[in-house]
């Protein structure tokens, strides 16, 4: 199936190339002239097809506008997400809750996070910059370590990564920086995520430290510079790479994933290798991994000096990214504590005396969920609940509390979370610009009759 | 060359479903709806301003396309960007 992917797609590029100069005008007319210097090959080709395909068969659509299905939100979102989030399915993919189609943003819909390990087809997907390959074919793809701080650079075919390393698995939450920006108090502006850019996997590939140590890394190396195969749609946009310190690279959980889950990684979760940092937020796992760089000085891309920065000190986190603080702000490194309930929904209508099963997962950058209460007086009594089994200390714990309603009316429900070195989630937002590490303790509403 | 032409137009159908998904986002039909279009579109789906509204300012809105000029290297004019900061304010924003 898939060597007939590549091939089928190598074969409409050379068509699409060959009529390149016919499209051209019809595409100019369909985009509103969109300023197509500096646009990039790869751009132009997707655009061709979707601008042609609006205009000249509108049958082929994927998804007709009409059948277009509003997902069950979280309350708290700007409004504008509830006009226009769909639930949408990319290749590959369930239906997730689309909050932009280019670059595809799609959300985890929160049933799915009854169970402690999330489907590869339901995990989020999060992309910057538009310009993503179509497919990436695994016989040519080829990772490239090097940099001035790497002595012996080398370049790994997937077949090498898989072979040529000792293989490891770790089970470990890759959640979006922005995961609860939706629910920022005043709304900041970004993706509006609610509480499922996040997911918990099984990923199995090689350290990146035995990676580096086969380029011969040098100890004047700082920090390592990654980058993945998806690009900008203009030249003049900041491609997306990003640099972690040293000493994270060399972590023993730092890997370099092939497998998720048991299988391939779904191309939209960074086919065919991906990063993984335990404990740090997403914006580090590169996805669809081309190059490792050692390099000697703090890397002074835009990804890194401007964008994924918290207020220096704000938050309660162990993990800094020394090269790259500064007095007034600093990356985004480890996770805080939280929590969310799975099941029942916000809002969902039972039965007075009947048991309700509460279930729900907790998580924090690895140092170990300690204890989850669960609150169903509004926050007045928290009792302590059943904790499902312990996958590792980076993966999500699932939890599940019994609750009977006795009296009819609504009952205020909440979950709490602390964690192994005395961390518990905010009882108040800790106001940032761009909504990051939300962890406050939220409350969801149920009625019994 | 008829034929040429025809498979090519097959394969090309061929390749845009296999690309297909994306649904048109509309906007609202008000002044500047056409200038934010033709300079948002070839980078982004407009799912992205529905979305961040409507809570943004003016203030906020310039930010935003500021950003877009600035940092992401879009290639719009000073007369478009006041436009499209002024349609965004109005129609997705707080309205001043």
């Amino acid at each position: 199936m898939k060597d007939h992917f590549a091939v089928y797609s190598e074969a409409c590029k050379k068509v699409i190339m060959g009529l390149h100069r016919q499209i051209r005008p019809a595409l100019t007319g369909d985009l509103h002239r969109a300023p197509m210097t500096g646009l990039s090959r790869r751009r132009l080709l997707q655009r061709a097809g979707t601008g042609v395909l609006a205009l000249a068969w509108p049958g082929l659509d994927r998804r007709p506008a009409w059948s277009q299905e509003r997902p069950a939100l979280v309350p708290g979102l700007p409004a504008g997400v509830y006009d226009t989030a769909i639930l949408d399915a990319l290749p590959g993919k369930q239906p997730l809750i689309k909050l932009s189609y280019r670059p595809p943003n799609y959300e985890t819909p929160v049933p799915y996070f009854k169970t402690a390990i999330t489907p590869n087809d339901a995990f989020f997907v999060r992309y910057h910059l538009a310009d993503i390959p179509d497919q990436i074919d695994p016989n040519s793809w080829r990772l490239r370590v090097a940099g001035e701080a790497a002595a012996t650079p080398l370049q790994l075919t997937l077949d090498e990564l898989q072979t040529g390393f000792e293989q490891v698995e770790i089970v470990a939450v890759c959640q979006c920086s922005g995961n609860r920006r939706g629910w920022s108090q005043p709304h900041v502006p970004g993706v509006q995520w609610g509480p499922g850019a996040m997911g918990n996997a099984v990923w199995r590939g090689v350290r990146l430290k035995d990676v580096l140590v086969k380029a011969g890394l040098r100890k004047e190396a700082i920090e390592i510079v990654v980058n993945g195969a998806d690009g900008p749609v203009l030249d003049r946009t900041p491609d997306f790479v990003k640099s972690i310190p040293v000493w994270k690279a060399l972590d023993e959980n730092t890997i370099i994933a092939h497998r998720m889950n048991g299988q391939p990684l779904p191309h939209f979760n960074g086919f065919p290798a991906r990063l993984i940092l335990p404990g740090w937020t997403a914006t580090y796992w590169m996805k669809h991994l081309i190059t490792i760089e050692a390099v000697t000085k703090p890397f002074g891309g835009f990804w890194m000096k401007n964008a994924y920065r918290i207020p220096t000190r704000k938050f309660p986190i162990v993990e800094h990214f020394l090269s790259q603080m500064t007095d007034a702000n600093e990356p985004i490194t480890e996770m805080v504590v939280n929590s969310l309930i799975a099941s029942p929904a916000d809002g969902e209508q039972v039965r007075v005396g009947q048991p309700v099963e509460i279930a729900g997962i907790a998580w924090d950058a690895g140092y170990g969920i300690r204890r989850v209460e669960v609150s169903v007086d509004g926050g007045k009594i928290w009792q302590a609940v059943e904790p499902g089994p312990d996958l590792g200390r980076f993966a999500f714990r699932s939890w599940t509390y019994q609750f009977t309603p006795q009296t009819p009316g609504k009952h205020t429900i909440s979950a709490r979370a602390s964690n192994a070195i005395g961390q518990t989630q905010a009882e108040s937002l800790i106001f940032n610009p761009a909504g990051y590490h939300n962890n406050v303790v939220r409350p969801l509403t149920i009625t019994a009759a | 060359m008829r034929n040429g032409l025809l498979a090519a137009a097959i394969a090309l159908l061929q390749c845009a479903a296999a690309y297909a998904g994306e649904q048109p986002v509309s906007l609202k039909h008000a002044p500047g709806h056409d200038v934010v279009e033709n300079n948002c579109a070839s980078c982004h789906s407009l799912d992205y301003p529905r979305t961040n509204a409507p809570f943004m300012d003016r203030k906020t809105w310039q930010a935003e396309v500021d950003k877009m000029i600035n940092v992401f290297g879009a290639p719009i004019a000073p007369d478009e960007a006041k436009a499209i900061v002024d349609y965004l304010t109005k129609n997705y924003g707080t309205g001043s």
